[in-house]
């Protein structure tokens, strides 16, 4: 099975504060992988890394086998084959819903609007969201704009997705419906890194799962045995601190 | 003043029963007899004041009013020179929304390579909004034509003054540009570049637009401003209305011609001022709405 992203000895400070202290961890294409760990433990900086939006201080991220740290590689072509979805949905807010999609696919891969347009419609459709296309972001509910940042980030048609937190600033009510669409994402055998709060989810969705802790990947494994059995007793310290806030 | 008084009794929370109605009723009364009262003791005041028959004439004058809107053989038509303002203001206000974008996106652009650049857009928009007006017109208006450039010499009065007044708003509208791609969420700019978008391309698409929707009232402020600095252009020798005003206020010893030029710089005014005004209302609803959804 050949890698789809590759992350070798991935380091990142912030000012004197090391927050990635050498990442290494292979996604194989259609694989999933949740990333768990408390907050601060870097899991969002490493999404950013990934796709090169935070530049990292040491380390090489391959994807499909390209090296896309190598020097001279540009970075906006790299970005377009990853896509992110952030926990805050970061919607264009004087854009409609369509605009919001076909917007990357027109001006930075110069499809033309009949063809971008029909794709993103066809996108939306799948997602239960077609009624909405000509709505601006702030007539939607929160679910329904994660669910347009994640079709927006799908219509450049990425080879893998990173997931950020989708969706840890959603109303309870709403986190079903957005997990539905990344677990159908997840079927269809879309490549995903995803870094999330919600411990069941990850337990169902995962093909492997990682405890970061301090910018270091603890202990990984499939998620029955991570969750049930962890070897290192942080990672069990954790899970027990999960369980009791009743979120396991 | 005055008729501001009926806000804070409309802004009260509303009162259970008639109460509050009874005090709106009265609110209305006090402020129309304050209103009545206040000019009638203004202009009590200006009919008594000592020579109030001569500043009628020498200023409200009908007939000089008139003569001056429309010119005489000898004196140049108030009306008339006030198109020249028009037409300085019109050009003037297309090269500034150019010329204060450039500067604004060439200060906000990164990276130590482009050090010089921003370094250029810094000393610009301290200079010229440092410098008054009136020098930067004599500096061009005067200064250049000396020099001997071919070309650039031997533009007409009024395109220097054209050009002065471009130099010095541009870098007042720069700053108000700026702080509209400020006010913009980080977060925007990388959403725009995870999807692949170019530095550029995110600028354009996605937080200018943003940027300078939240700037159109500050910019119109600034432009009502320069409406008005067309005027000082006739430093160089251009009769717009000021100067026009001055000619025939020289000449016919009368001042009406100066009231019918303030007029007509007012009455240009009114319309973009109020213009301003819904804006911000339309801003501060929309703000509200989205506070609430
Ligand atoms: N842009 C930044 N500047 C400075 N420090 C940052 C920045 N982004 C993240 N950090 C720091 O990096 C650490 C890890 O943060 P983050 O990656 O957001 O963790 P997580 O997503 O696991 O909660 C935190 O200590 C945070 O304060
Ligand atoms: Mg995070």
């Amino acid at each position: 099975m050949s890698a789809a992203l590759v992350l070798e000895g991935i380091r990142k400070s912030f000012g004197p504060n090391e927050v990635l202290k050498g990442i290494d961890l292979s996604v194989a294409a259609h694989e999933v992988v949740c990333l768990i760990g408390a907050s601060g433990s870097g899991k969002s900086t490493l999404l950013r890394c990934t796709n090169l939006v935070e530049p990292i201080d040491a380390g090489r991220v391959v994807v499909e086998g390209e090296e896309i740290t190598a020097s001279g590689v540009n970075a906006d072509r790299v970005r377009r084959r990853i896509g992110i979805v952030y926990q805050s949905f970061n919607l264009f807010p004087h854009m409609t819903v369509l605009r919001n999609i076909t917007l990357a696919p027109r001006e930075a891969l110069k499809m033309d609007r009949k063809t971008a347009e029909d794709h993103a419609v066809s996108l939306l459709e799948r997602f239960g969201l077609a009624d909405r296309k000509d709505e601006y972001p702030d007539r939607l509910s929160g679910g329904q704009q994660q669910r347009v940042a994640i079709v927006r980030a799908l219509a450049m048609r990425p080879s893998i997705m990173l997931l950020d937190e989708v969706t840890s600033a959603l109303d309870p009510e709403l986190v079903a419906e957005v997990l539905s669409v990344i677990r159908e994402l997840a079927r269809e055998g879309m490549t995903m890194l995803i870094a999330t709060h919600e411990m069941g989810f990850a337990r169902d969705i995962a093909d492997r799962v990682c405890f970061l802790e301090e910018g270091r990947i603890l202990e990984q494994g499939p998620p029955e045995r991570i969750f049930s059995s962890p070897k290192n007793p942080r990672t069990a310290r954790f899970l027990r601190r999960i369980i009791e806030a009743g979120r396991l | 003043m005055t008729t501001r008084g009926t806000g804070p009794a409309d802004n009260l929370e509303p009162s259970p029963g008639r109460g509050s109605k009874v005090l709106g009723n009265r609110a209305v009364l006090v402020s129309s007899a304050s209103t009545v009262l206040f000019f009638a003791a203004i202009a009590l005041v200006v009919a008594l004041a000592p020579g109030s028959g001569l500043v009628a004439e020498r200023f409200f004058s009908p007939f000089h009013l008139w003569q001056s809107i429309r010119g005489t053989p000898g004196e140049p038509s108030v009306l008339g020179a006030f198109l020249l303002n028009v037409y300085i203001f019109a050009i003037s206000e297309v090269f500034i929304l150019v010329l204060a974008l450039v500067i604004a996106v060439v200060r906000g652009i990164p990276g130590p390579v482009f050090f010089p650049l921003r370094l250029v857009a810094i000393v610009y928009t301290d200079v010229f909004r440092g410098v008054p007006l009136i020098l930067i017109l004599y500096i061009i208006g005067f200064g250049v034509p000396g020099l001997g450039i071919a070309y650039f010499s031997y533009l007409s009065d009024v395109t220097y003054g054209i050009i002065a007044l471009v130099l010095v708003y541009s870098a007042y509208v720069a700053e108000v540009y700026r702080a509209g791609i400020e006010s913009v969420h980080e977060s925007q700019n990388a959403a725009a570049r995870s999807l692949g978008l170019t530095r550029f391309q995110s600028l354009r698409f996605v937080v200018l637009p943003q940027a300078i929707r939240r700037v159109i009232p500050p910019l119109l402020n600034d432009f009502i401003g320069l409406q008005k600095d067309t005027a000082l252009v006739s430093v160089l020798g251009s009769i717009e209305a000021a100067r026009a005003a001055q000619i025939y206020g020289a000449s016919q010893f009368n001042y009406a011609s100066y009231v019918v030029a303030a007029l007509l710089f007012v009455l240009i005014t009114i319309p973009l001022a109020r213009f301003t005004d819904r804006l911000i209302a339309r801003d501060k609803r929309r703000r509200q709405a989205g506070g609430l959804a």
